[in-house]
């Protein structure tokens, strides 16, 4: 069904602009996945300069969607400052990669709306002086194939789009992996001596920006902070794409408005705020969900919760679920996740996860073991894979020595737990 | 006025453990044999140390870096 209601836009920017009231700004309900339907849901995207969209994407508070939430307007005009110094042209990599096996948003995102991804890193490219971007997807993913699809139907652009795909895993999207990766087909992270926003690819100063913040970058410069800013909370403005999973019903992405309380986002996939959930993807927190029903859905609230936004996945324990075996399942995988760069790393998560195992199977000198190793990986490697995997350790040893302590002792007493099988989503290391 | 500090190139280091022998008082080993270094500036009189402690890693990994 393509019957639209309104007449096609000629002019360069939307004569009218949707609704801004609406929450379906990146997951449209109507589909608009071809160009001529994202043209005439949205109009074309307008050109603006650094001077004009970092003020408006900082007046926005726009974060990163990708995991980090660095600000984006900071960000943007980094490279756009290494643009002047150096005068080179940018690269702007638009990240789909999605490394996190407990988010799906990107994958939902780009399925829904690649335009809307793609526009925003045209208008990121124009802001930054950037004569050339790359779509950066899985390997053969549907993301891949819907992003090819796109840029070839899409009209000519100032600058080269090219879409690259990358081996599915999980450290393989670190934003250094990725740009190592288009250098010299190594997707390792190549850590915080590598300065990208100023020698990226090809040597240039470049801008990676995960697709989700992308599409809010769009709707930002396309519309201006005011409309941006009708939903949300007046810290963090806007929608939000949250990928709900675990023991829910309907399992799945959904588009809120910041602030939405907990318990509204948990029934968007037909679940109660009850039991134990891991907020923001592998390397999140444990939070109890209870406790947590009136918490609003954006960054500051759910970090004053003791929770974190991350990669902004929900993952809800069933009733019984043990977050001990979740973790110590979790931290397995991250160590085999990892890319045997930086010692910390190889042979501290091995040590962890090894040491959460031997505490699910009761062993108590194992919680000491954790207490002293955790601090000394914290920090340490040339990405923050290992500080990931530490606090998602210590969120769980924080639970179980507190509000799970009858847990812990059934642990340590009788050496394991009835706990229902694991839910966490795991992919290929 | 500038500031020395030590940074490590963790891809680099392979747990020699030549800087710990150098500067023993900032720079303790791991229970793998990787170097914890002080994040903080260094006083003036370990500088020299830190120096050498540089130049003992045989794969170049940590640097005396100058800060202003």
């Amino acid at each position: 069904m393509t019957a639209l209601t309104t007449p096609r836009p000629t002019a360069q920017v939307a004569p009218w602009a949707p609704n801004p009231m609406a929450t379906d700004r990146l997951l449209p309900t109507r589909p608009a996945v071809g160009w001529t339907d994202h043209v005439a849901r949205l109009g074309r995207s307008p050109a603006r300069a650094t001077e004009q969209l970092v003020p408006s994407l900082d007046a926005t508070g726009l974060l990163g969607r990708g995991g980090a939430g660095f600000p984006t307007g900071r960000k943007v005009l980094a490279v756009a400052a290494a643009v002047a110094r150096t005068r080179l042209p940018a690269v702007v990599v638009a990240n789909c990669c999605e490394g996190d096996p407990t988010s799906s948003k990107d994958r939902v995102l780009v399925a829904r709306s690649p335009h809307l991804v793609i526009d925003g890193a045209v208008a990121a490219a124009v802001a930054v002086g950037a004569d050339r971007i790359v779509l950066a997807a899985g390997e053969n993913s549907a993301t891949h194939r819907t992003l090819l699809a796109a840029a070839a139907e899409r009209p000519g652009t100032a600058q080269e789009i090219s879409v690259v795909g990358v081996p599915h895993r999980y450290i393989a999207s670190e934003a250094t992996a990725l740009v190592r990766f288009l250098n010299t087909g190594d997707a390792r992270p190549a850590g915080k001596l590598l300065p990208i926003w100023e020698r990226g690819v090809g040597g240039r100063p470049t801008l990676v920006d995960n697709a989700e913040t992308l599409a809010q970058l769009a709707l930002v410069s396309r519309f201006g902070p005011a409309w941006f800013a009708a939903v949300g909370t007046a810290a963090e403005p806007g929608t939000t794409l949250v990928s709900i999973g675990g023991a829910v019903r309907r399992p799945g992405v959904v588009e809120v408005p910041h602030g939405a309380p907990l318990r509204d986002v948990l029934a968007c996939a037909g679940a109660a705020p009850a039991g134990w959930a891991l907020l923001g993807g592998l390397a999140g927190r444990w939070v109890e969900l209870s406790g947590m029903a009136g918490i609003g859905y954006s960054t500051a609230q759910l970090a004053a919760a003791g929770g974190v936004r991350g990669v902004g996945s929900v993952i809800v324990l069933p009733p019984g679920g043990c977050l001990l075996i979740e973790t110590a399942r979790i931290i397995h995988y991250q160590a085999q996740a990892g890319a045997r760069q930086c010692g910390p790393c190889m042979f501290g998560l091995p040590a962890i996860a090894a040491d959460m195992t031997a505490l699910g199977r009761g062993d108590a000198g194992a919680l000491d073991r954790l207490r002293r190793r955790l601090p000394v990986i914290n920090g340490r490697g040339a990405c923050s894979h290992p500080d990931g995997a530490v606090g998602l350790a210590a969120s769980a040893l924080s639970a179980l020595t507190t509000h799970q302590s009858r847990h812990l002792r059934q642990h340590l007493t009788a050496g394991g737990c009835q706990a229902p099988a694991p839910v966490v989503p795991l992919g290929p290391a | 006025m500038s500031t020395r500090s030590l940074r490590l190139d963790p891809i680099a280091c392979r747990a020699h453990g030549l800087c710990a022998e150098e500067l023993p008082e900032a720079i303790v080993l791991d229970e793998w044999g990787y170097p914890i270094i002080p994040t903080e500036p260094l006083p003036t009189d370990w500088v020299r140390r830190a120096k050498s402690a540089a130049a003992a890693c045989p794969v170049l990994a940590l640097r005396v870096e100058t800060r202003n």
